[in-house]
């Protein structure tokens, strides 16, 4: 293969078969994450009988390819459909307003957190922390029995207050990272021309920092668009109010609904959060991952 | 804006019979920019401060105390704050032998989770480490996995799964002549003879193990490549010139500058995955020699009704974790780790 005649040292050795293996794990990486989607694509485009008489094909027939799955994912449950057009207008409301509340709060913390010397600065941050890592069931508890006692379990708006609670502590954690980054010498030019504090962020930090909070704002949207568990136990009885999440979780358990039109609503929720995702992945991923480099 | 200054201790001012309500007197200095700045952070933190006492600090602990109540569904809206306290809930739920076999259920399902993601997100970064065509196509693919809603991806799993008429199932038994498919999310253990010993093998908790580990692989991925690419490549170019292996450089060079990030990976994904209910609960409802802690709770909160027990059950869960993760810490620490 090689043209020069170089002993086969074990540096050359591992060289050539690293060369090789790094090729087929991009391959093995590609195929788990990129396979269970376009599966879910290409059943969600089959009729039923086709993918009951030939479970093994990986493709359509373009002859075969319907969409009267996502007709009836769709369609809203008078006419015979199973309503995700609703349940998608739910879910963007509760990520929608989610994602504002959170910001609308998170901002100012943020920005108190990473600039201004108050009391309780570094206890505010553990809490934080503490509550970014302390998730799900074990404040279902408390939260599901408060939402009892107040009647607004079945409401969106109890959805909307946990989510909030849960987002706003790593939305702080990442904004303040950004904030920390903008130089203090252009805040101080700010200060010593006039302006007051809040001057200062509303004109200048707020300015800089707006491609992180667009960031951590989808981020915050995601999240709520993706919950389950709480909405679970806070909606489960009020059908008009399910969110997709649920939606599709609790017609998958239903005999009535074949697969494949369970795919179709899978694919419906799932494109516009991946799509959403990759327009803003850069900012994203910096975002998630600051930190990360000071090890 | 403006509130009056609040320093503690008596003013001169005020009791040298100045203004007796010892604001705004004349000896009294206007506050620096650095007070006004302290003020304006407890103004500023004080929203985000609010949300979350209110619905994560208080509701866990009042949890803690439902912990101690005799509270079912039916009676929440009337039981009292301290109304009967008693350790009922706690007597019940360690007196059952299920509580023991589903804590270790989940110990091995987090432990088998985190090691999974952990070790495939390492790959994965070591893979698209250097730039090579359509790097960016693969770094993007990897994260799907990720970012798509639970509920899809674990519907696609099952699906995939289906002894009848899913994709795995259907290859493995005509190219792979498996002698029957396979009830992937069903079939709590199956045993597999291997030299004439009959092992057992949990199936459906290995199965939901690597859909963990396929989910969240991508987060670890993210880290562990931002932490790569704020390697140097000078000490890497050195141990070339010195004759080292790739394998070599990875295990003496690169493997230890990520040793740190990959520390705080493993508490993060432990605690997560810890807690995790989504998964386990859409993939097997926890049937099968899945039934982990958080579904037990869901079951006790919603199935059977009993509120009491379940925060029990969750506060004995939080605990647990408490106890493990600061083990960990301690560890780290007495190496030398400055973790988390």
């Amino acid at each position: 293969m090689s043209t020069y005649n170089a002993p086969w040292t074990r540096d050359r050795v591992e060289r050539s078969v690293l060369r090789v293996l790094r090729w087929v794990g991009i391959a093995f990486f590609l195929v788990i994450t990129l396979v269970p989607f376009y599966y879910m694509v290409m059943l969600s485009l089959r009729p039923i009988q086709d993918l009951l008489l030939r479970p093994g094909s990986l493709f359509v027939e373009l002859g075969n390819i319907t969409f009267s799955t996502y007709r009836e994912v769709l369609a809203p449950v008078s006419s015979g459909g199973q309503g995700f057009l609703g349940f998608l207008r739910n879910s963007l409301l509760v990520a929608g307003s989610s994602m504002l509340l959170a910001l609308a709060i998170a901002i100012p913390g943020a920005y108190a957190v990473s600039r201004l010397p108050f009391v309780g600065r570094r206890q505010v941050s553990a809490l934080f922390l503490a509550v970014y890592l302390f998730p799900g069931i074990v404040l279902a508890i408390p939260m599901f029995v408060v939402l009892t006692r107040l009647q607004l379990r079945g409401s969106l708006i109890g959805l909307v207050l946990v989510y909030i609670a849960q987002t706003v502590p790593v939305a702080v954690y990442t904004l303040r990272n950004y904030f920390a980054t903008i130089p203090e010498s252009i805040e101080e030019a700010g200060l010593i021309d006039g302006l007051g504090r809040l001057g200062v962020i509303r004109r200048i930090s707020l300015p800089l920092a707006l491609p992180s909070i667009m960031a951590t704002g989808i981020f915050v949207f995601m999240i709520a668009w993706n919950e389950f568990l709480f909405a679970l136990l806070f909606l489960v009885d009020r059908r008009e109010q399910w969110t997709v999440s649920l939606g599709l979780s609790q017609l998958s358990g239903s005999v009535e609904v074949s697969t494949t039109v369970l795919m179709a609503g899978s694919v419906v929720i799932t494109i516009p959060i991946v799509v959403l995702f990759f327009l803003t992945e850069r900012l994203l991923t910096e975002g998630l991952t600051s930190g990360a480099e000071k090890g | 804006m403006a509130a009056p200054p609040t320093t503690t201790g008596p003013s001169k001012a005020s009791r040298s019979g100045g203004t007796p309500s010892g604001r705004g007197s004349a000896g009294r200095r206007p506050p620096t920019l650095r007070e006004r700045d302290a003020r304006s952070g407890l103004l500023l933190i004080s929203p985000t401060l609010i949300i979350v006492v209110v619905v994560v600090v208080v509701p866990l602990a009042w949890s803690a105390l439902i912990a101690f109540q005799r509270m079912r569904l039916i009676n929440v809206g009337r039981t009292g704050l301290f109304d009967d306290l008693t350790l009922r809930n706690f007597v019940t739920v360690f007196s059952s032998d299920a509580l023991w076999s589903s804590l270790g259920t989940t110990v091995f399902y987090t432990v088998g989770s985190t090691f999974l993601a952990i070790v495939l997100g390492l790959v994965a970064a070591l893979l698209v480490r250097r730039p090579f065509r359509g790097r960016t196509f693969v770094r993007a693919a990897m994260l799907i996995p990720y970012v798509a809603p639970v509920v899809a991806a674990t519907f696609v799993w099952r699906v995939m799964l289906n002894p009848e008429f899913g994709i795995i199932n259907t290859w493995g038994t005509r190219l792979f002549g498996w002698d029957d498919p396979v009830a992937f999310l069903s079939q709590a253990r199956a045993d597999v003879s291997f030299l004439g010993l009959e092992i057992p093998i949990p199936v459906a908790l290995l199965t939901v193990i690597a859909f963990e580990g396929w989910r969240n692989f991508p987060f670890a991925f993210l880290f562990i490549l931002a932490r790569l690419s704020a390697l140097s490549d000078e000490v890497e170019e050195a141990a070339i010139v010195d004759g080292a292996t790739p394998l070599q450089r990875f295990r003496y060079i690169v493997l230890p500058q990520l040793m740190p990030v990959i520390a705080v990976l493993v508490v993060l994904r432990f605690i997560w995955t810890f807690n995790e209910f989504d998964s386990i609960f859409l993939l097997t409802g926890g049937t099968a020699g899945t039934n982990v802690v958080s579904v037990r709770v869901y079951e006790l909160l919603t199935v059977q009704r009993n509120v009491g027990g379940a925060a029990a059950q969750s506060v004995f869960l939080a605990l647990v974790l408490l106890v493990l993760v600061g083990t960990y810490l301690l560890v780290v620490r007495k190496r030398g780790g400055q973790q988390l």
